[in-house]
C-alpha cells in the first residue's frame, strides 16, 4: 500500500505541458476560430496526475450529460472555451477522455442526420 | 447484419443516433492512436464500410489473447467493432463444434474468398503435426489452407507473431510463427502476452475504416502502437535520468516509485503501448504496479536472460545521449533506437537463467544457506 501512497506524488510534468497546450489552443480559437481536441488517454500519466489536471482545470458554468451508447459528460472547465469530455460505456466504465477547446463541443449540437429522422418522425406522427 | 450492410446502416437500424456514432468514432480514433482531428474522416470512412468476414484460428496457445479481448474494459466499443465484423469462425467462442464448426469455416472462406481477415493466435508446431490438431487437421495445413483466400492476416499474441512461449528453449514442438510459414500475404503482428485489447481492436478498426493494414515496423507490428518503447513513455523515466533506482522490491527506492531498471525491467528494449493505453479500464500497467516490464511483446522474451536480471548497468551517459537526441532530432533518436536494438541482441546471446539467489540478492535478511 505504501507504493500507492507515495506514487501519488509522482509527476511526469505533463500536467503543466497540457495546460500550456490548452493556452495555445485558446489563443488559436480566439484568433482563427479553430477548435482543438486533446486525447488525454494518449499521454503518459503518473498515478493521480490525470486527477490533478482535472482539479487544475476546475469546473465552469456549464455541465451536460449525453446519453448515447452509454453516458458522456461534457463539462466546461473554469477556463471558458476549454471543455472536459468523458465518454462512458453502458457499464459506466470510461472509454475515453478528451479536452476540447471550442466555443461549443461539436457533439453537443443537434446533428443533421438526427434532425432529418426527427422531421420524418414528427411528420408521420401528425399524419396519423 | 448482412455482409452488404454498412456500419452506419447497422447502427441506424439499432437506434444509435448520430451523436452516438460520433462518440464511437472519437473512441475508435483514440483506439487507433489517431489524432482527434481525424474523427470526421473516420466517420466518413466508417459510414460506408462493409462488414468484413473474420476467421479466427487458434493453434498452440493458452486462450489468454482471446480472454484479453473478450474481457477488455470497453465492451461497448469492442462490441460495436465485433458487430461491425462478421466473426464466422472462432472455435472457443462459437456454439458449433466438430464438423459443423469446420463447415462454417469452409463456408465463410468460400463466400468471402480473397476478402476475409484471418486472425491467428498461437504458434504452429513443425516438429510433429500431432502436437496440435483441430478436427484432425494439423495447424500447419489449416493455416496454409485458410491463408490462401485471406485479404490480410492478423497474428495476435507473441506465440503467433514470434513463436512465444511454445518456442522457448528447448522448443519441444518445433514451434514457429505465422510469418515463418506464410510469405505471400500482408501480416500484421500484434504481439504481447497477451496483447493490449485495444491494440487488437485498433487493428481491426483500422482495417474496417481504411480497408488497409496500418503502417508496420521492422517486426511487422503497427507503428501507432509499437512505435515507442515502454521506457521512453514511462512515467518513472525521470528517475532513470536522475540515476534513482529501486534495488529491491521493498526498499525505499521501490516505495518512492523509483525506476525499476536494476530489478530487471525490460522497458528500454520493449516496444508496446502499455504506458499509455494501460490495462484494466486504464487503471495501470505492470511498472505502475511496482513490477518491471517483462518484455512480452518482443521476440524470444522468455529466453532473454531472466525477468529479474538487469539489462546492464546504464552503459552510456543517458542524459548526454538524450541531449544529443534533442540537438540532432530524429537521427539521434534513431541512434538510441539502434542502441536499444543492439542491447536486445546482446541480451539474447547472453542468456542466463534466473535463480532463487538472483531474486534474493541484496536482501541481507536472506542467507546463502537459505538460498541453496
Amino acid at each position: 500500500m505504501s507504493n500507492v501512497n507515495t506514487c501519488a506524488s509522482l509527476d511526469t510534468g505533463n500536467d503543466i505541458l497540457i495546460l500550456h497546450e490548452i493556452r495555445h489552443a485558446l489563443r488559436k480559437l480566439l484568433d482563427d476560430g479553430e477548435s482543438t481536441i486533446i486525447d488525454l488517454r494518449a499521454i503518459p500519466m503518473a498515478p493521480g496526475e490525470e486527477a490533478r489536471i482535472e482539479a487544475m482545470l476546475g469546473q465552469g458554468e456549464l455541465s451536460a450529460t449525453l446519453n448515447a451508447l452509454g453516458k458522456s459528460t461534457i463539462n466546461e472547465t473554469a477556463f471558458s472555451g476549454a471543455w472536459l469530455i468523458t465518454h462512458y460505456n453502458t457499464e459506466d466504465e470510461i472509454l475515453g477522455k478528451f479536452i476540447e477547446i471550442s466555443k461549443l463541443p461539436s457533439i453537443l449540437a443537434s446533428q443533421h442526420e438526427d434532425i432529418e429522422v426527427a422531421l420524418e418522425q414528427l411528420t408521420h406522427q401528425l399524419l396519423v | 447484419m448482412s455482409h452488404d450492410e454498412t456500419l452506419k446502416e447497422s447502427l441506424t437500424r439499432n437506434g444509435v443516433s448520430r451523436r452516438g456514432f460520433l462518440k464511437f468514432c472519437a473512441t475508435a480514433a483514440s483506439i487507433m492512436a489517431l489524432p482527434p482531428s481525424m474523427v470526421p474522416a473516420i466517420a466518413a470512412a466508417l459510414e460506408s464500410a462493409r462488414r468484413p468476414s473474420v476467421i479466427w484460428l487458434s493453434f498452440q496457445e493458452c486462450t489468454g489473447c482471446a480472454e484479453s479481448l473478450t474481457r477488455s474494459h470497453s465492451p461497448t466499443v469492442e462490441g460495436l467493432i465485433f458487430d461491425a465484423i462478421s466473426l464466422d469462425y472462432q472455435h472457443t467462442l462459437q456454439a458449433a463444434a466438430g464438423d459443423a464448426a469446420e463447415e462454417a469455416r469452409e463456408e465463410a472462406m468460400k463466400e468471402n474468398w480473397g476478402k476475409y481477415i484471418l486472425v491467428v493466435d498461437g504458434s504452429i508446431p513443425l516438429g510433429n503435426p500431432g502436437y496440435s490438431t483441430i478436427a484432425g487437421i494439423s495447424n500447419l495445413d489449416m493455416l496454409k489452407e485458410t491463408a490462401k483466400g485471406a485479404a490480410a492476416i492478423v497474428a495476435v499474441g507473441t506465440c503467433a507473431t514470434f513463436g512465444g512461449i511454445p518456442k522457448a528453449n528447448p522448443n519441444p514442438t518445433g514451434a514457429v510463427s505465422v510469418s515463418d510459414i506464410i510469405k505471400d500475404k500482408p501480416i500484421v503482428n500484434v504481439s504481447g502476452c497477451p496483447p493490449i485489447p485495444v491494440v487488437i481492436t485498433g487493428v481491426l478498426a483500422h482495417f474496417l475504416t481504411f480497408g488497409t493494414i496500418p503502417e508496420l515496423d521492422e517486426l511487422g507490428r503497427p507503428k501507432v502502437f509499437y512505435g515507442n518503447n515502454i521506457h521512453d513513455r514511462c512515467y518513472r523515466r525521470p528517475f532513470y535520468e536522475r540515476g534513482e533506482f529501486a534495488e529491491t522490491f521493498d526498499d525505499e527506492g521501490a516505495k518512492k516509485g523509483w525506476c525499476l531498471f536494476k530489478l530487471g525491467c525490460k522497458g528500454p528494449i520493449t516496444y508496446n503501448a502499455c504506458a499509455t493505453a494501460k490495462w484494466n479500464e486504464g487503471t495501470s500497467f505492470p511498472i505502475e504496479s511496482g513490477h518491471g516490464c517483462l518484455g512480452c511483446s518482443e521476440p524470444n522474451f522468455w529466453d532473454m536472460g531472466g525477468f529479474y536480471k538487469a539489462l546492464s548497468q546504464p552503459a552510456v551517459d543517458v542524459s548526454q545521449t538524450a541531449a544529443y537526441a534533442l540537438g540532432a532530432g530524429a537521427v539521434a533518436g534513431l541512434g538510441i533506437a539502434a542502441l536499444n536494438r543492439k542491447k536486445k541482441a546482446d541480451v539474447a546471446t547472453d542468456h542466463q537463467t534466473v535463480t532463487i539467489h538472483d531474486l534474493r540478492r541484496n536482501d541481507p535478511s536472506k542467507t546463502e544457506a537459505e538460498d541453496s
